[in-house]
């Protein structure tokens, strides 16, 4: 496991147990601040529940979560929301509400957390819905809009609070290559503008080597191997190259998309 | 035998730990009412939505209901030449019992149903986690608001229900069959007292506030799957219905 200087989140022996059975067991992990960590893993492997213990929205039965120097696992009201605060979520379903149009649903943190009302709302909703090209869009409904527009909506609402700690649970799940690659470049190209904290859910192999700085594997509930994007891709034991090449031909080492 | 008893026992833990967990729902929605933010655009909302989107039915059922009533009272009067009582009958049955219980019941059938179906789909779309990512609460955004529609949506919509009623008993009694009009009112103005409506108000409130709790309830822990939330709609009206009839004995047998 590398060792990283100031880590802006820490699992400590995470351990979770979901309807009887084990789903993590022991999870070591530490998040590089300023930069896209990547976990990776199988279907059903954990790594939307890992995600999930983040940000509070579920707490370990064992273990330590570390967000900053504030370790929010046993934390809950007003304590633990001024750590999520710090943080935005892109859900895999983009997760925005139904009875609010595209303009409402990116303005709504700002309106209902910062209290912030009128044209200076407009103005900063306009601006995010242009960097993540649904500019005009904002009158739609989330059912009016593809697979893509929405995760596009999602993606908006994460980045209007300018959150120190953005996480993405399978953002490209359910679209097409070409519409999974404008993703991914749009979460690099606003990682690379913002500077945030990103930790991305995927099974996309090989792209996300394209696009990470880091790289985890879950594997068996726990962390397999955990390496910067070059390193990973060099990784020697059998079962992770197995899996990393099943995806296609690997990346070139440290290229980047975006 | 004793894998028997320790099935038993394992299904009344359960029970007793649901019930725990929605004494703790509902009382924790009603702390977060009391702190700011307060979010009155929300609960005018669903106001609207509980109130004024009911009275349709509300007013279709007290019609019939009032009429049906003067049906079968006169029918029962009339045997001891006891018409003029009409009034009266219809009144109280309506105002004591009939208003709030059917009124509670068309709108759990109503709005009940459709509010778990709404949270259900909120759970299951991750937009109740959404709201809990962005540091709001969902039980003070989503569920207190709703609460308080259903305590002060419920008593209007049985006032409604209650003077509709009566009117459509004055309709099938007094032009269809001949009860006097004096008589009728007079009846109701000398029988109905003071304790009678306080009584059903009293009714109407705990009513609104049971079908927005296990309507609302019922929806939040749905299970991720469309059966789940299939379940979870038909789980909550079912339970809200029986608990409304339940109440209502309990309620009533007090208040006597």
């Amino acid at each position: 496991m590398p060792m990283i200087i100031k880590p802006m989140i820490r699992l400590v022996g995470v351990e979770k147990k979901l309807g009887g059975q084990p789903v993590l067991q022991g999870v070591d992990l530490s998040i590089p601040t300023g930069k896209l960590t990547t976990i990776i893993g199988g279907s059903g492997s954990g790594k939307s529940v890992l995600l999930k213990h983040m940000i509070g929205l579920m707490q370990p039965d064992h273990g330590e979560v570390w967000v900053g120097d504030v370790e929010i696992s046993r934390l809950s009201g007003t304590r633990l929301n001024d750590v999520r605060k710090r943080f935005a979520m892109l859900f895999q379903g983009a997760a925005l509400f139904d009875s609010l149009s595209v303009f409402e649903n990116v303005a709504f943190p700002l309106r209902e957390k910062l209290r912030m009302k009128g044209p200076a709302v407009a103005k900063r909703v306009e601006e995010k819905l242009e960097q993540v090209g649904l500019a005009g869009m904002g009158h739609k409904f989330p059912a009016e809009l593809s697979g893509g527009m929405r995760k596009r909506a999602g993606l908006a609402r994460a980045l209007v609070m300018e959150p120190e700690i953005i996480l993405f649970d399978e953002p490209t799940t359910g679209l097409d290559p070409l519409m999974a690659k404008s993703i991914h470049d749009l979460i690099v190209t606003m990682q690379q503008r913002f500077g945030f904290t990103a930790v991305m859910v995927s099974h996309e192999i090989p792209e996300i080597f394209a696009i990470s700085d880091w790289v985890a594997m879950l594997r068996n509930g726990k962390i397999a191997a955990m390496a910067t994007t070059a390193e990973f891709q060099r990784i020697t034991d059998p079962d992770i190259r197995e899996f990393i090449s099943v995806g296609g031909t690997v990346a070139l080492p440290g290229s980047h998309v975006g | 035998m004793t894998n028997v008893i320790e099935q038993l026992g394992a299904s009344a833990l359960i029970r007793v730990q649901e019930m725990g967990r929605m004494l703790l729902f509902v009382l924790s929605a009603f702390a977060w009412l009391v702190r700011p933010p307060f979010r009155f655009h929300q609960i005018m909302k669903q106001l609207h939505f509980v109130g004024y989107k009911s009275v349709f039915v509300v007013v279709l059922t007290a019609g019939f209901t009032g009429m049906v009533l003067a049906l079968q009272g006169y029918y029962s009067l009339r045997k001891f030449g006891a018409e003029g009582w009409l009034g009266s009958a219809v009144a109280l049955s309506m105002i004591r019992e009939l208003g709030p219980v059917l009124a509670a019941l068309m709108v759990t059938a109503r709005a009940g149903s459709a509010m778990t179906a709404e949270i259900g789909i909120m759970r299951i779309t991750e937009q109740i986690d959404a709201l809990d990512t962005m540091a709001i609460n969902p039980l003070q955004y989503l569920i207190a608001p709703k609460l308080v529609a259903g305590v002060i949506g419920v008593p209007l919509l049985v006032a409604i229900f209650d003077v509709v009623g009566i009117y459509g008993g004055s309709l099938v009694g007094v032009d269809l069959l001949g009860v006097s009009e004096g008589a009728y009112w007079n009846s109701i103005e000398s029988a109905v007292e003071w304790k009678d409506v306080f009584g059903g108000i009293l009714k109407s409130i705990s009513f609104g506030l049971i079908i927005s709790w296990i309507c609302c309830y019922k929806g939040f822990y749905t299970r991720q799957s469309a059966e789940g939330l299939g379940s979870a709609t038909t789980e909550a009206v079912v339970l809200t219905s029986v608990l409304i009839l339940v109440w209502d004995y309990f309620l009533t047998s007090v208040l006597l």
